[in-house]
């Protein structure tokens, strides 16, 4: 058997190293996948949570991580267009460089 | 006892590619590493009796997504082959905050290790039988339909997909000359 | 229980080995997990093998179809040995990576295509009781392994390093993902019917098989497996005469013949879908559940020969297709998609789910396939008529161009 907490661990560690990637990367394609990662550590927690709580006869976690998931590829549809269209635009995809508002 | 092994493996394995993935100077092999990370966390569901949301994982993480990032690296290719330092101006103070956002975590599990025990023995509370969340998928599915439960998120949902669909066209579409 | 030879064979025949094995072993721990791996083994060689049959009887009936013999010198009159002999070169070539070569996408790729065509089979139900694993999923699963062989296309088109390997990949990607839209749409009529994603459940509800039930949805699933497949007429992704192989161009040897492999793996694979999902999978007429009067159950054994010419014979209307139509253009294949696969198949569920609904519980099953035949043709008719009108409109507008032109050309002399 697998006690609740290796999960929440396991989550734990996947979402820290997804923030990592997005505050230390540089190409926006990047911080991106350190997003999706981090959407996964959470999906991860959700179903966990489902699997060991009091009411794993009601699929209220699955249902969430469902929905994480449909967001999760809008945010990659609309995120990647994004950066698409900004190289385009100043032929770069690092973030730092992205600072037209800046001043 | 093969099933606590099974999980190590698996865990090592996702959180290896995601380091990988936030660390590797060429972005394809870093999507890649992204892929099998994605493919370890479907393991983890699978882990947890969750199939459903394991191929979920699978068609939409590494059928949909992963393919829309390595086509995003590609059209953006000129930036992969660089030989700077993937990362930007600040990888000590992030690696210093993402250390202690997951010291915080661990911390909080440590306090709740009345509830939440670290190791497999006495006290650790088990997962639910398995004949208990034997229908989950079909309620899966009725909580998606009923009123009672999530049909109003669920369309929302659905509202959302589309304007990111449409949204992502039109930002991604190449503006001719005389549009700028 | 003790082991007997011959209580071995009859299980053989009534393919109920596992169980017989398993009462003879007792319960003991290592039981459960040596009979999975055997089942693996087993399902995985007669994946890889299966294909030396598939690709003798792909190039004799393509041969018949062009007024040709086929391989008619190895392995006797019939050419018989002439996959191994195939397969045996294959093995002896010198495997080349190319320079500036991604090394690791470059060599994952092989593995990765064949490991995903074999992992398929697991959920395909051969006969009755004889299925790797029943999943509540199977068929999501099924959709869930062969969108993770779009990657594999993509880590070999990448991997390669040349310009031809990448514009296949880049085909074959947009292909394999457009197409998947119909294929998950018309595959989600069989699972209303049966209100099951199981395979095995899916099969068990076809007292009528829901070709008949549902003829238009099985063709739209049959189009756009050939299509997920990059079969003839969609092998745009390794159209030889125009970007000389795809994403495969620069693997050779072994390499090379993984890509074949599972190519053959995979179409057999989408016949045998489509025989589990549309054609009654191994039902054939209640044969399938007889017994002997000592409870020999040879139903099992018609089954499964019911199921293999079943699929045979969808493979070989797949071997017709290719030996009979050109290849499309890829802009007539994108608007084929979407402009007319997926808003028909959209049509198809509305009306096959509201039809469903409607028809009272527990109607029997000839009156329910009757009613649904009938909605689904309605359905066809009514977008065949569609079709005329546009083609009338598009063809007037066409013919107004070309008098006009004609006038012109006519002022101007």
């Amino acid at each position: 058997m697998i006690p609740l907490s290796w999960y929440l661990l396991v989550a734990a560690a996947l979402f820290s190293i997804g923030l990592y990637g997005v505050l230390a990367r540089r190409n926006a394609v990047a911080i991106l996948m350190g997003v999706e990662l981090m959407l996964n550590a959470v999906n991860i927690n959700l179903v966990a949570f489902w699997r060991y709580g009091r009411f794993p006869e009601q699929p209220v976690g699955l249902a969430w991580a469902v929905f994480v998931l449909t967001v999760a590829a809008a945010e990659a549809a609309v995120g990647l267009a994004l950066i698409i269209s900004i190289y385009r635009h100043r032929d770069s995809v690092v973030a730092e460089e992205m600072d037209t508002l800046k001043n | 006892m093969i099933e606590q092994i099974i999980f190590i493996v698996i865990s090592l394995f996702t959180l290896m590619m995601g380091w990988i993935v936030v660390s590797n100077n060429n972005l394809f092999h870093a999507a890649l590493a992204l892929m099998a990370s994605f493919l370890g966390v479907a393991g983890l569901y699978v882990m947890l009796d969750a199939g459903f949301l394991a191929m979920a994982q699978l068609l939409v993480y590494i059928g949909a997504i992963s393919i829309l990032i390595i086509f995003a690296i590609m059209l953006t290719r000129r930036m992969m082959q660089t030989e700077e330092s993937p990362f930007n101006s600040q990888p000590g103070l992030a690696g210093i905050t993402a250390v202690s956002v997951f010291a915080v975590i661990a911390f909080i599990f440590w306090q709740m290790r009345e509830f939440w025990p670290l190791g497999a023995g006495e006290g650790a509370m088990p997962p639910a039988d398995k004949s208990i969340i034997l229908g989950s998928v079909a309620k899966l599915g009725e909580y998606f339909v009923s009123p009672d439960a999530f049909v109003l998120p669920f369309e929302v949902a659905s509202v959302m997909l589309l304007a990111a669909l449409i949204g992502s066209i039109w930002v991604a579409w190449p503006k001719t000359e005389d549009e700028s | 229980m003790s082991f007997s030879f011959l209580e071995f064979l009859k299980s053989l025949v009534e393919l109920t080995t596992g169980t017989y094995l398993r009462q003879v072993w007792g319960a003991k721990p290592w039981v459960d997990p040596t009979l999975d791996a055997i089942g693996v083994i087993l399902v995985a060689t007669f994946g890889l093998l299966i294909v030396l049959v598939l690709i003798w009887l792909e190039r004799k009936v393509i041969a018949r179809f062009q007024d040709r013999i086929g391989p008619n010198r190895v392995g006797g009159k019939y050419g018989l040995l002439q996959p191994v002999a195939d397969a045996l070169k294959l093995l002896t070539k010198e495997i080349i990576t190319p320079s500036g070569a991604d090394k690791w996408a470059y060599n994952l790729a092989p593995f990765l295509i064949v490991i995903t065509a074999l992992m398929m089979w697991a959920v395909m139900p051969f006969a009755p009781g004889v299925v790797g694993v029943d999943l509540n999923v199977g068929l999501f699963y099924v959709l869930a392994i062969s969108s993770v062989s779009v990657v594999t296309v993509l880590l070999a088109g990448w991997g390669s390093n040349n310009k031809y390997a990448l514009l296949g990949a880049f085909r074959a990607v947009a292909q394999m993902v457009s197409y998947e839209v119909p294929m998950i749409l018309s595959l989600l009529i069989p699972i209303i019917l049966a209100r099951s994603m199981s395979s095995v459940d899916i099969v068990k509800a076809q007292t009528v098989p829901f070709a008949i039930v549902v003829p238009i949805s099985a063709l739209i699933f049959f189009i756009s497996s050939l299509a997920e497949m990059g079969r003839t007429p969609f092998d745009l992704l390794e159209a030889e005469s125009e970007i000389v192989a795809g994403f495969h161009i620069e693997y050779s040897g072994m390499k090379f013949a993984m890509f074949m492999l599972a190519e053959y793996i995979s179409a057999l694979f989408m016949s045998g879908l489509f025989t589990t999902v549309f054609l009654g999978g191994y039902r054939f007429f209640g044969l399938e559940m007889i017994k002997t009067a000592s409870g020999f159950a040879l139903g099992n054994l018609i089954g499964l020969i019911a199921f293999f010419v079943k699929m045979f014979v969808v493979f070989v209307v797949l071997v017709w297709i290719r030996g009979t139509l050109p290849r499309f253009r890829i802009d007539q294949m994108m608007d084929f998609n979407w402009k007319f696969l997926v808003p028909l198949s959209l049509a198809l569920i509305l009306v096959a789910a509201l039809v469903d609904k409607a028809l009272p519980v527990g109607v029997n099953d000839w009156t329910r396939a009757g009613v649904h035949l009938v909605s689904n043709v309605v359905v066809g008719a009514v977008t065949l008529e569609i079709l005329r009108r546009n083609g009338r409109k598009q063809r007037t507008a066409h013919e107004e161009v070309r008098e006009n032109a004609d006038i012109e050309t006519a002022a101007a002399h």
